[in-house]
């Protein structure tokens, strides 16, 4: 199968790279472009841990293909932090002690901060929803739900 | 001896809520995995599994596979070498079937090519010559006379003869009489149970790269448990010197107990040595449920009496647990581990394991107690349905405590038990008002908890910082509760130390992280090795002030002169010592190597209210409360996550999670849709009660917490269940088929 | 001499006795003398042991001392998650 060359933008920079027709925006991310923050738990798009942003669109990148990203904005881990600022979440995932084993904790952080760019005050129902394509094995979920809506809180100035 | 009096004294660190050394990495997506290393010249090893559950090998020609471009290399049970030993026997032919294939998943082959698309085309050319055999999946069926027998001569000396050849264990355990107890009893209950299998879980899966070279040494980097016992496992499987064999373990994505033995491990190695290349193996989440470890399934007859004042006179426990196609000792600790909750003068359980075409039992999280305690805890529930009578005074009327003659054996010491109890009736969840069709259960849970090997070092820099080598691998934030104790004990700021998980060839062998261990095990051997470099530190200090050593004390992070008559000098803290350290004789350093005993027994209660929806036959928790003893919380919110994490995988045991096999003896849902663990949105919070009731046997009277908390939730929810709904169900999950079952009969 | 609780299903090898009798000073003379006292518990013994002391559990020290009034029980070689 030939390679496809791809022009995209990751975390606000451009990268250039050339990917198999089959092959999904996670390996490109993983393999060719040493974006190893997104994790593959399951590559059918079940756990979430390799979730990021296509467009401001909350995806699962095992479920795209890299050729998809060709013009287009991608947000993964590596871009939440400026520089070395954590982002809220982070900074109260660290504090409120939402991970343990860490490796599903890229994938939540991506999909709580898309949550909150649409949703600045949720209920922790809603929390729950949104996060609900997102597996965590390790905490039982409740320390994260409070770690999300503590910097809810801390973004709206609360 | 390791045992170590526990002293009461006043923590400045030890207790804190502070951040973890991994925090940052983890939550910038820096942390490094199994699956996130790299090597110059890597290859991508793949693995053919058998789609059967059991079949004869009669042939494998991998010439085809062989001759394909890319290729380098291809390799069969054929390859490794005979094991002699029956236990590594088992590990390696787990890991690569050698003459049949045991279950569906067991991997028969496996390539190394130079990238993925070429690896997955060469195992399509791998002709695999099979003559399926009869398989049996069923623990009740595996058990019967004439019924397909998955290993032959597998039995021990323990086993009665006539009996299925798939019968390869048998224990009992108890004391007293219980024909004479359950005379006395005014109720006899007796009740059959069934539990599916469930698997650990973890989001990671399993992923090692290894690099073998030609002058016989080897590097391994591997999501594990433990790397040291990955090393005995791999150095027998290769042949090769402990030395030789490097293992790293790499940060790990949840283990749960399943990732304390190998599966591609020794592939890897054993492709990378063919090849003469570094060979990583990554699973698919599909070869995760369908050849790593889950746990036991499991049926079970309990047989209870009570009085109708809810006095317990009599317990029996018949449990046969199937650790799939490989012996398996879990059944013993279920033995062991079903009634030590309760103070019983008549008691006895008798465990036999049985052989089934399945996966090979792993670990998962207090190994054998969940079911066991489930069932016993539902009929105690039943029980005290029939009498009226409160489920928690119930326990506390029968609460095993300090004295009691435990039913696998030994008189327990101080144990918290009714404390725990005590509080949860005594918390407001017990006596909160419950809305119509809503329901509440309790149940009680227990561990062993252990020690074992452990091995630390403890440099003490030159600029007043220390860092703390320790080989367990970190899995729910060990590093930041060793670098407390090590603060505590030295008198310095816990931002001072650093702790660090070392490789095989850094320090001496350590247990793997199991049997909630590593706070209890690690931090003993932590707080002996700051103990070690204060004995040096207070020796410099002496030779700075002309003094004897003897005439130097330790206080609050510095050498302090022990009394008026030894001299007046100020105190010369840590970073005072340290700083002249190569004037004074050279670095300082503490260490501490020791095979730790006196975990100290945990127990554990759960409550929970859940509400059954008659319609669709779906359970929605509601409320869960989780009282359990952690002798003293290091780190409260670790030892809370530990609480909550293993509540809600006893939930989704309860509830959702099983393995299921087709008449084919094939799994069918070995994927997250269709293996479906909680999700957020399933859940409410989980509160938590921390008791400190320390353990004699530590320093700082810590226990391990790890394990106990996934006991309580079976029984705790089918007992709501069956205050809910008025159904008693006897199967776990509690599926909303099965329990619209229920309802409907 | 120290009186050691075996648990069930080693009975059938200790001439059907729970409680066996042998003298030991340590885990090791303990597992020794049993070994030759009753020979069908050399299996198990070679497989694990844990053994409890007044209440707790030892896995594989071999020079714990064991005093003629400590409570001892056999136990399976237990392993964790």
């Amino acid at each position: 199968m030939k390679s496809i060359p791809v022009s995209t933008t990751i975390n606000g920079d451009p990268y250039e790279f050339l990917c198999a027709p089959d092959e999904t925006l996670l390996d490109v991310l993983r393999n060719r472009l040493n974006l190893t923050g997104a994790k593959e738990g399951c590559g059918t798009g079940d756990c979430g841990a390799c979730s990021v942003t296509l467009n401001g669109r909350l995806v699962c990148s095992c479920l795209v293909l890299g050729a998809e990203a060709e013009g287009a904005e991608i947000a993964t881990i590596e871009g939440m932090a400026d520089g070395d600022e954590l982002h809220p979440l982070q900074r109260q995932f660290i504090d409120h002690a939402a991970l343990q084993c860490g490796v599903c904790t890229p994938g939540i952080l991506v999909a709580a901060k898309s949550l909150l760019e649409r949703n600045p005050d949720p209920t922790d129902e809603e929390v729950r929803y949104w996060l609900a394509g997102n597996l965590c094995r390790c905490t039982g979920y409740d320390k994260i739900i409070r770690a999300v809506q503590a910097a809810a809180a801390e973004m709206r100035g609360a | 001896m390791a045992f170590d009096e526990y002293q009461k004294r006043d923590f400045k660190q030890v207790g804190t809520r502070v951040r973890r050394p991994d925090g940052v990495d983890k939550v910038t997506g820096r942390a490094m995995y199994g699956a996130d290393a790299t090597a110059p010249g890597m290859l991508v090893g793949r693995i053919l599994r058998s789609p059967h559950a059991h079949a004869r090998i009669k042939s494998i020609d991998t010439s085809a596979a062989e001759a394909l471009k890319g290729v380098k290399a291809v390799l069969t049970g054929a390859d490794l070498p005979v094991q002699d030993e029956d236990f590594i026997r088992d590990v390696q032919d787990n890991c690569m079937a050698r003459n049949k294939a045991l279950y569906d998943g067991h991997a028969v082959a496996a390539v190394a090519a130079v990238d993925a698309a070429t690896a997955r085309a060469a195992l399509k050319l791998i002709k695999v010559d099979y003559e399926v055999l009869p398989h049996v999946t069923d623990v009740d069926v595996a058990i019967k006379p004439g019924a397909a027998v998955v290993q032959d001569g597998r039995t021990l000396e323990n086993v009665p003869a006539g009996m299925s050849e798939n019968l390869t264990s048998h224990c009992e355990f108890g004391h007293g009489d219980p024909e004479a107890g359950f005379a006395r009893a005014d109720k006899i209950i007796a009740r059959s149970f069934r539990t599916a299998a469930t698997h650990q879980g973890y989001i990671e899966p399993h992923a090692a790269l290894a690099n073998v070279t030609s002058d016989g040494k080897a590097e391994l980097w591997c999501c594990t448990q433990g790397q040291f016992y990955v090393r005995t496992l791999c150095a027998a499987i290769m042949g090769m010197e402990a030395s030789q064999l490097r293992v790293t373990a790499s940060e790990i994505g949840g283990g749960f107990g399943g990732k304390t033995t190998v599966f591609i491990e020794p592939v890897a190695l054993a492709l990378s040595r063919k090849a003469g290349r570094p060979v990583k193996i990554v699973m698919t989440r599909d070869e995760v449920f369908r050849a790593t470890g889950p746990t036991v399934h499991t049926s079970m007859d309990i047989r209870i009496g009570m009085t109708k004042d809810g006095k317990i006179t009599a317990a029996e426990a018949h449990l046969r647990y199937s650790g799939g196609a490989f012996p398996c000792g879990t059944v013993d600790m279920g033995a062991q581990a079903a009634f030590a909750a309760y103070d019983l003068e008549h008691v006895r359980t008798y465990g036999w394991n049985v052989l089934t075409n399945r996966p090979k039992e792993a670990a998962y999280r207090a190994p054998g107690a969940p079911q066991a305690i489930y069932a016993v805890e539902s009929v105690v529930d039943e029980l005290c349905q029939h009498f009226g009578l409160d489920p928690i005074e119930v326990r506390l009327k029968n609460a095993a405590k300090k004295g009691t003659k435990s039913s696998y054996g030994p008189t327990f010491p101080d144990i918290g038990l009714v404390a725990i109890l005590e509080a949860a009736k005594a918390h407001p969840h017990y006596s909160a008002p419950l809305a119509p069709g809503q329901g509440r259960g309790i149940s009680c849970g227990f561990w062993f908890n252990f020690g074992g090997n452990s091995c630390v070092s403890m440099n003490i820099n030159t600029d007043g910082t220390v860092g703390v080598t320790e080989g367990n691998p970190d899995i729910g934030g060990s590093r930041a509760s060793i670098s407390l104790m090590a603060a505590e004990e030295l008198g310095i700021d816990y931002d001072r130390v650093r702790t660090i998980v070392a490789d095989t060839s850094s320090l001496g062998y350590n247990d793997v992280t199991d049997g909630s261990r590593v706070t209890f095990a690690v931090g003993l051997a932590t707080i002996k090795a700051a103990r070690d470099a204060i004995r040096v530190m207070r020796g410099r200090a002496a030779k700075i002030w002309g003094i004897e050593e003897e005439a130097v004390d330790w206080k609050d992070g510095a050498a302090i002169p022990a009394g008026p008559n030894a001299g007046k000098f100020p105190p010369m803290t840590l970073a005072e010592i340290a700083a002249v350290s190569f004037e004074t004789g050279g670095p300082i350093a503490g260490h501490h190597e020791v095979n730790v005993d006196g975990a100290g027994v945990s127990f554990g209660v759960h409550i929970v209210d859940v509400e059954v929806d008659k319609e669709t036959g779906a359970t929605k928790v509601l409320r869960y409360t989780v009282f359990q003893d952690a002798g003293k919380a290091v780190h409260p919110s670790y030892v809370e996550g530990q609480m909550q994490g293993g509540a809600v995988q006893g939930i989704g045991w309860a509830l959702n999670e099983e393995y299921i096999y087709g008449a084919d003896g094939r799994l069918q849902n070995p994927g997250f849709l269709d293996y479906r663990v909680p999700v957020a949105s399933d859940l409410p919070m989980i509160d938590t009660v921390i008791l400190e009731i320390p353990n004699p046997g530590h320093p700082y009277g810590v226990r391990g917490v790890g394990e106990t908390g996934i006991v309580p939730p079976l029984a705790a929810i089918s007992n709501a269940v069956s205050r809910s709904a008025g159904i008693r169900l006897s199967e776990l999950p509690m599926s909303p088929p099965r329990v619209l079952r229920a309802l409907g009969g | 001499m120290v009186k050691v609780r075996l648990w069930g299903s080693l009975r059938q090898a200790a001439d059907g006795l729970t409680d066996v009798e042998v003298e030991a000073r340590t885990f090791k003379e303990l597992l020794d003398r049993l070994g030759e006292s009753y020979p069908g518990l050399k299996p198990q013994i070679a497989r694990g042991v844990s053994l409890s002391l007044d209440g707790v559990i030892y896995r594989e020290a071999w020079f714990t001392e064991i005093g003629p009034e400590s409570e001892v029980v056999l136990m399976p070689y237990m392993t964790g998650g």
